[in-house]
């Protein structure tokens, strides 16, 4: 146990010492038989008191420290290095709060707020005590990243790591890469089409050579940790040669027999069991659909490049990081939400933009041209009884954006916008202000009264309280009502149990820090990127896929990865291996080995992240946590109900 | 804890988590919601993290009781730790109970890491609970 420690009581300017009596602090501490000098200092953080300590502890050999000042969450870093660069370990500083939880949260009592910082000192130096030198843990790490999803925000990452000198392997589940953007053709803010965007980063990345493109391909085994992580990939066949003659292909389209909903334009069209989905689609060479494919040969007849011999195969890759960028599916709407799928004019947003996209000269819909649009607002979204309460960010803009670009392609539009308060959000809002002076009409309602779609007779009606116009109930008849629907999870988001990512709230994945570490999980070497992580627009996508990208290359750039040492440790003497831990562990840091002929577990050092779930289900108490060790915490306890 | 004592100011410990409910108590203080300073605090990486045998040592130890300030739903290693936690506490009541100790000496709740208002109600109404069945 150590005997050589310093402590240092801030004043904090007044801070604390307005409320908590220092010197009396300082003086019971001093008490301590371990501590071997006590000090009061008007503020620990500054510079001149950061010198002094590196010279306490430099010069009088100090084996530990304390300082008690703000929360750990302001300077347990500043500290923690003051005694790094004194020499002394810096799992040798222990650091006691005793501004937020003292003479703040105590104000109002200044015997009571220095008696418990008192406790809290104490305790501080009971854990300093029986604290031990540790060293970072490290491990080698292969200089490869696997980018999941080869959308706007994949292939953006894919080009930043691969730039930066990373093996990329861009593993897309679907056949063509741009994932959402490449169905949008128009976007806001700027004029390019989502076709264009998707063109430009596609061309880039397979042109860098140290971009791997896999498409049909899925991640479906995961082991190792950090820096050494081994995944299987299975790659599906597009059932086609590389090589492919264009007018061979448009026969085989022609002659397939097979028709089914086309998933791309949101059903409102059909494709082939063959099929690519618009020419020029990437990579430009058509696959068959073998889900609906009836293997009846028509198209092997006329084309020689449909190849039905190709098989599944599966690739061992290995990777220091994986960069998530699986994006999210379009909120569905119940059935009869919004008279969604019970009346036939009722449409999704994604659903509008692809007709738009169809339609020449008129906008037709079920054969019935189509003059007034109702906008139904926040569809799926901020919903009071459902479990998204989030606002979907994108789609008031995305809405308006759709509403002008149909009044300008088409003659006689009138868009009736029926919201709950707009949200066009930095620059989005000019168009919110151009379509106001297009004369598009904006009708709103609270929550509680959303508006109200029925058929009257062969009319579809769209009703509502309008709050803009003191509560009076306006009407009007919709010859297309969209559906504004915002975004939800990818249904099919097995990879993120896969990869054992938490979720959040919204059940999208979460970072570890929403506002400090927002692209960061808690599984070390996993980044999260667009619109995997929760609603976001292209602009927003990219910037959290630079940043997951940066994030991604920083760990594994060196070679070599430092870990956190403070994970759980087993003792092999007392572990008869149960595997209770082992099913406790949410990350599979247990496994079962064998030690002098007797089964026991041991701690995957670079997987445990030391959240210590393991340890209150071990029935022998076996686990320990580093830095949280029985002796460490018992002893705080004992400390902070002691009487002095 | 002798059954005779007094208890005016009963003492709490506090197992509250690094990153979700210790920002919260901190923010109690930051915004001087004050409460008892026999309420202490320490710090573990999650709540699903605290053995049994620590709580045990502190009731026996001289604190009338131990509030864990839980990660809820928002604990960063997941969400599991809202089952562990809730089985960790109920093991713990159970040898309570077995010791003829009061088993609400062991109290827990969800402090996200903003829930610094809840965070005070919590263990000002326990402080009341803790005062009253000291007999
Ligand atoms: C109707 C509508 C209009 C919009 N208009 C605009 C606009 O005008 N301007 C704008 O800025 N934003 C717009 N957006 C938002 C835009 O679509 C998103 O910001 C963008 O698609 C996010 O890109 P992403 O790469 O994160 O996700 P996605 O586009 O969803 O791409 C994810 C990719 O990952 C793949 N994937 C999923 N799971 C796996 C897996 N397990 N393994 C391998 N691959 C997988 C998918 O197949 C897909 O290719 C609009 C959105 C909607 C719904
Ligand atoms: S962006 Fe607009 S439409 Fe979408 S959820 Fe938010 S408020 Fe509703
Ligand atoms: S401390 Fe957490 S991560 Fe480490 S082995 Fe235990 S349960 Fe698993």
């Amino acid at each position: 146990m150590k005997k050589k420690i310093g402590v240092y009581v801030c004043h904090c300017g007044g801070n604390i010492s307005d409320y908590v009596d220092v010197e009396k602090v300082r003086e019971e501490i001093e008490k301590d038989e371990g501590v071997f000098l006590a000090k009061t200092t008007m503020f620990a953080c500054a510079d001149s008191n950061q010198k002094d300590m590196v010279t306490d502890i430099a010069e009088k050999q100090l084996d530990g420290a304390v300082v008690a000042s703000c929360s750990p969450k302001l300077h347990l870093l500043t500290f923690s290095a003051v005694a790094e660069r004194a020499g002394l370990n810096k799992y040798n500083y222990i650091h006691a709060n005793i501004r937020e939880q003292a003479s703040w949260a105590h104000s109002d009592d200044k015997v009571g707020a220095t008696e418990k910082a008192i406790q809290i000192v104490k305790a501080a130096v009971a854990k300093v005590k029986r604290s031990n030198a540790l060293e970072p843990i490290r491990v080698e790490a292969t200089n490869a990243v696997a980018v999941v999803g080869a959308g706007v925000a994949g292939l953006r990452s894919a080009i930043e790591l691969a730039e930066s000198g990373s093996q990329v392997y861009l593993i897309e589940r679907e056949f063509f890469v741009g994932g959402r953007v490449a169905q949008w053709d128009d976007l806001f803010v700027s004029n390019e089409t989502g076709k264009e965007l998707i063109t430009r980063l596609y061309d880039k990345a397979m042109n860098h050579k140290n971009i791997t493109l896999f498409t049909g391909a899925e991640i479906v085994e995961n082991s190792g940790s950090v820096g050494n992580i081994s995944l299987k990939v299975k790659v599906s066949p597009r059932h086609m040669k590389l090589n492919c003659d264009e007018g061979n292909l448009e026969k085989a389209i022609e002659v397939c027999p097979v028709e089914v909903p086309d998933k791309f334009n949101f059903n409102i069209t059909t494709r082939k069991a063959i099929y690519h989905n618009f020419p020029g689609e990437y990579p430009q060479l058509p696959v068959i659909d073998m889900e609906h494919c009836t293997r009846c040969g028509e198209c092997e007849k006329v084309c020689k490049n449909v190849d039905f011999s190709q098989q599944e195969e599966f690739l061992n890759i290995k990777v220091g990081s994986v960069l998530l960028a699986t994006g999210y599916d379009p909120y569905e709407p119940k059935n009869d939400e919004f008279g969604y799928k019970t009346i036939d004019n009722v449409v999704t947003l994604p659903q509008f933009k692809r007709l738009v996209h169809y339609c020449d000269d008129k906008l037709v819909y079920k054969g019935k041209e189509v003059k007034n649009i109702a906008y139904i607002y926040c569809v799926g979204s901020r919903q009071v009884d459902g479990e998204n309460k989030y606002c979907s960010r994108y789609c008031c803009t995305a809405t308006i954006h759709a509403a002008i670009t149909a009044k300008k392609k088409y003659k006689e539009i009138y868009n009736f916008h029926f919201n709950r308060g707009i949200r066009t959000y930095g620059k989005q809002e000019v168009l919110y202000d151009e379509s106001s002076r297009m004369g598009d009409i904006y009708l709103q309602s609270f929550e509680d009264h959303p508006p109200v779609v029925s058929k009257v007779g062969d009319k579809t009606m769209v009703t509502i309280k309008d709050i803009l116009t003191a509560d009076k109930t306006l009407e009007v008849e919709a010859d297309l009502v969209v559906l504004v629907t915002g975004m939800v999870p990818r249904q099919d988001n097995s990879i993120g149990s896969l990869l054992k990512v938490p979720k959040g709230r919204d059940n999208f994945f979460n970072e570890i820090h929403m506002k400090l570490r927002p692209v960061e999980t808690v599984i070390d070497g996993v980044t999260i990127a667009g619109a995997s992580q929760g609603p976001k627009n292209i602009m927003e996508s990219m910037n959290s896929s630079l940043a997951a990208a940066t994030k991604s290359f920083s760990l594994i750039a060196a070679g070599e990865l430092a870990l956190s040492p403070t994970i759980a440790k087993i003792d092999a003497d007392n572990c008869e291996w149960c595997g209770k831990c082992d099913d406790a562990c949410p990350f599979s840091a247990l496994t079962k080995t064998d030690v002098n002929g007797k089964q026991v577990a041991v701690v995957n050092e670079a997987v445990c992240k030391g959240c210590g779930m393991c340890m209150p289900v071990c029935p022998s108490n076996a686990i320990e946590l580093i830095g949280y060790t029985d002796d460490q915490i018992e002893s705080m306890i004992d400390a902070l109900v002691s009487t002095h | 804890m002798g059954a005779e004592k007094v208890n005016k100011n009963p003492k709490i410990l506090v197992f509250s988590t690094e990153k979700i409910s210790d920002p919260a108590i901190d923010m109690a203080g930051l915004l001087k919601l004050h409460y008892p300073p026999t309420v202490y605090t320490i710090t573990v990486p999650c709540s699903s993290g605290i053995k049994p045998k620590w709580i045990l040592r502190a009731l026996e130890q001289g604190f009338d009781g131990v509030f864990i300030a839980a990660d809820g739903t928002d604990c960063p290693y997941g969400e599991s730790c809202v089952d562990k936690t809730g089985q960790l506490v109920g093991v713990t009541q159970e040898i309570l109970k077995e010791k003829g100790m009061d088993p609400a000496r062991l109290k827990m709740a969800a402090i996200c890491s903003v829930c610094s208002e809840p965070f005070v109600k919590h263990v000002k109404s326990f402080t009341k609970y803790l005062m009253n069945s000291s007999n």
